[in-house]
C-alpha cells in the first residue's frame, strides 16, 4: 500500500469541528460533507485539495467529538492519508473503520512542509519527502488492516469476508 | 486492578486484565443520537442485519438538532423513529420526552454502576461518574454493537487524580475538571482512563461528578471514572430496574501516574478560546465583554446547576445587549426548575428559556454566534466555530460564574454582585 501526493499542513489539536463543522451534520452524505472539509481551519481547502493529497498535522489530530463524519469528509475530499505524531483515540478508530489510512510519525511535522511531494509506504512505514530527499519512519499498517482499508472500511471488509466464506 | 480494569475484566469473562490487553466485552447499553445513529442505522442495514442484539439495551436519543432545526435534521430524527419502531427499541426518546442524552440516561436509570456503555457521542464518558466504564465510539462501532452486543477494547492505563483540601467559594466540579485539563492538556490522558478520587470528590454531589466525568474526553481520556459510594447509591437506587455492581480500585492498583491537587489553590476556572486546556483562574481573566451566556448542556444543565444559577440571578437583571440562554437538560429538570421557581427567576432577570437540546453547544441552533461575537458557556468545548461563526469566541465556566457574568456583561464573579 503506497501513497504519493502533495502535502497540506495543519497544526496541533485539529478537532473534529475543524474537520467538519457540526452545522453540516444534518446530513451524512460523503459528497456534501466533502464540500465543507476543514472549512473553519482553511475555508479554501475543499476547493484546493486534489485527490491523492496528504495531510500532515501536529499532535492530537481529530480530537473532540465522535463524529464519523470527520474521516468520511476527509476521504470524500480526496485526502489519501493523514500523518501526525498522535491521533485522538475515537478518531483513530473511526478512521480505520471508514477506510482512511492514518500514520503516526513524530518527525513528520518538522521534516515536511506545505506543498512538499511525499511518498508513504504502508508496508514498511517509510515516509520519503521527495522534495527534500529526507526519510522518516511511521508505524507500518499491518496486512489485515491494509486489506480492510482497501475494501473501504470495516463493514465492506466484513461483508466481503462473509461472502468469501459463502 | 483499577476499577476500569475490573469492569472490563468482568465483561470479558476473565478474572484479570492489564493495560494493553485486547478484550472483547459484552456491552450493557449502546447509545446513538440524531447525528450519529443515522450512519449506524445505514451500516446496520448495509450489513444485512435483521435484528438488534437486545431491544432493551439500545438507546436512541434525538437531542442534538431538536426540536428539528431544518428539513434534513427532521429526516435524521425520522430515521431514528422508524428504526426504533421497526425494532421495538425500548429507550427511544424524541419530542416532549427527549432530554440531553447524558443527563437523560442516568436520570432514567438506563445506565448504571458497573456497566459498560458505548455511545456514538464523545461525552458518553459522563457515566463514569456512576462507576460505569463508558466511552465514545464512532457510528460503525455502534452499528456493530447493535448487531452483536459486543465490542473490543484495548485495556487502558489509568491516571489517578487526588483532589485534597477544601473547595473555595463558587468552585464546582466544572472548575475542578477545567483545572485538571488545564494542567495535563487536551491530550494529557490520550488513550487512558482518568480516575477522580480524594476527599473533595467524596463530598461532591452527583451533578458535579457527572460534570467532571463528562469532560474526561477534553483531556483525550477514554473514560473518567469515580468510585461509587453512598452518594451514588442514593442517586441510583430509586431509578434502576436491573441489578448493578459497585467496583472500586484495589489499594495496590497500578497507575500510569498519580496527580494530586490541593483545592485551596483552585479558584473558579475559565477556559479561553479555542481549547479547553486554555484555563485561567477567574482573578486573572481581565476584562472580557460578552454577547451571550449559555447555561445548559450535558456538562452543566442539571437541576443543581440551575439552582446555582438561580441563586446568583435572583433579583438581578441580565446586562443590556447580552443574551442569556438557559436550557434545562431534560423534561424532568425543566419541570423541577419550574416548580422550584428557578424559571421565574430567569425570566425576571431577562433570560431566554429554551427546551432540552444540545442546540447551541455544538453550533446547531438556538443560540448561534455572529462573526466576532463572544459567549461564555457552561458547555464543554470552545473550539473554533463551535457555537457559530468561525470568528466567534467561546469561553467555558461553571454555572455560578456564567450567571454572574450574564449580569455583569463581562466575565466576572458572583462576589461582584
Amino acid at each position: 500500500m503506497k501513497f504519493k501526493g502533495k502535502v497540506w499542513k495543519f497544526g496541533a489539536n485539529i478537532d473534529t469541528d475543524l474537520i467538519i463543522p457540526a452545522r453540516y451534520l444534518n446530513t451524512s452524505e460523503p459528497e456534501e460533507l466533502a464540500k465543507h472539509c476543514m472549512e473553519d481551519a482553511d475555508p479554501e481547502f475543499a476547493s484546493k485539495v486534489s485527490p491523492g493529497d496528504i495531510i500532515v498535522a501536529e499532535r492530537n489530530f481529530g480530537c473532540g467529538s465522535s463524529r464519523e463524519h470527520a474521516p468520511i469528509a476527509l476521504k470524500a475530499a480526496g485526502v489519501a492519508c493523514v500523518i501526525a505524531p498522535s491521533f485522538a483515540r475515537i478518531f483513530y478508530r473511526n478512521a480505520f473503520n471508514m477506510g482512511l489510512p492514518i500514520f503516526e510519525c513524530a518527525e513528520a511535522p518538522d521534516m515536511i512542509s506545505e506543498g512538499d511531494e511525499i511518498e508513504v509506504d504502508g508496508d514498511t512505514g517509510t515516509i520519503r519527502n521527495l522534495t527534500t530527499g529526507q526519510e522518516m519512519k511511521a508505524r507500518p499498517i499491518p496486512a489485515f488492516m491494509q486489506e480492510l482499508i482497501a475494501d473501504g472500511g470495516l463493514i465492506p471488509h466484513v461483508l466481503k469476508e462473509k461472502q468469501h466464506k459463502g | 486492578m483499577t476499577m476500569a480494569e475490573k469492569i472490563l475484566a468482568a465483561h470479558a469473562g476473565c478474572d484479570f486484565v492489564s493495560p494493553g490487553d485486547l478484550v472483547q466485552v459484552d456491552v450493557d447499553i449502546a447509545l446513538g443520537n440524531d447525528i450519529t445513529a443515522p450512519i449506524a442505522i445505514k451500516i446496520f442495514r448495509e450489513a444485512g442485519a435483521k435484528e438488534v442484539f437486545d431491544r432493551t439495551r439500545i438507546a436512541l436519543v434525538a437531542d442534538h438538532f431538536t426540536p428539528n432545526k431544518d428539513i434534513k435534521s427532521a429526516e435524521q430524527v425520522r430515521m431514528l423513529r422508524e428504526f426504533a419502531e421497526e425494532h421495538a427499541i425500548l429507550h427511544h426518546y424524541e419530542g416532549g420526552d427527549v432530554g440531553v442524552e447524558h443527563c437523560l440516561l442516568p436520570e432514567k436509570g438506563i445506565v448504571l454502576p458497573g456497566d459498560i456503555v458505548i455511545g456514538a457521542d464523545s461525552h458518553t464518558c459522563t457515566y463514569g461518574a456512576l462507576g460505569a466504564f463508558a466511552t465514545g465510539v464512532g457510528s460503525t462501532d455502534l452499528a456493530a454493537t447493535m448487531i452483536t452486543g459486543k465490542t473490543w477494547f484495548k485495556v487502558p492505563e489509568t491516571i489517578k487524580f487526588v483532589f485534597k483540601g477544601e473547595r473555595l467559594p463558587f468552585v464546582s466540579g466544572k472548575d475542578l475538571i477545567l483545572y485538571a485539563i488545564g494542567d495535563i492538556g487536551v491530550d494529557g490522558a490520550l488513550y487512558m482512563a482518568m480516575e477522580f478520587t480524594g476527599p473533595v470528590i467524596d463530598a461532591l454531589p452527583m451533578a458535579d461528578r457527572f460534570t467532571m466525568s463528562n469532560m474526561a474526553i477534553e483531556a483525550g481520556g477514554k473514560a473518567g471514572l469515580i468510585a461509587p459510594d453512598a452518594v451514588t447509591e442514593a442517586y441510583v437506587s430509586g431509578r434502576a430496574s436491573r441489578p448493578y455492581t459497585f467496583y472500586a480500585s484495589d489499594e495496590d492498583a497500578s497507575y500510569a501516574k498519580v496527580i494530586e491537587y490541593d483545592c485551596a489553590n483552585i479558584e473558579p476556572q475559565i477556559a479561553f478560546p479555542h481549547l479547553p486546556e486554555n484555563t485561567v483562574g477567574l482573578s486573572e481573566v481581565g476584562t472580557v465583554e460578552l454577547d451571550q451566556v449559555v447555561i445548559g448542556s450535558c456538562t452543566n444543565g442539571r437541576i443543581e446547576d440551575l439552582e446555582v444559577a438561580a441563586s446568583v440571578l435572583k433579583g438581578q437583571k441580565v446586562a443590556k445587549g447580552l443574551r442569556l440562554i438557559v436550557l434545562p437538560a431534560t423534561p424532568a429538570i425543566w419541570k423541577e426548575a419550574l416548580e422550584k421557581g428557578y424559571l421565574a427567576i430567569f425570566m425576571e432577570a431577562g433570560a431566554i428559556i429554551g427546551p432540552p437540546t444540545c442546540g447551541p453547544c455544538l453550533g446547531g441552533h438556538m443560540g448561534i454566534l455572529a462573526k466576532g461575537e463572544r459567549a461564555l458557556a457552561t458547555t464543554n468545548r470552545n473550539f473554533v466555530g463551535r457555537m457559530g461563526h468561525p470568528e466567534s469566541e467561546v469561553y467555558l465556566s461553571g454555572p455560578a460564574v456564567a450567571a454572574a457574568s450574564a449580569v455583569l456583561g463581562r466575565i466576572g464573579s458572583p462576589a461582584e454582585l
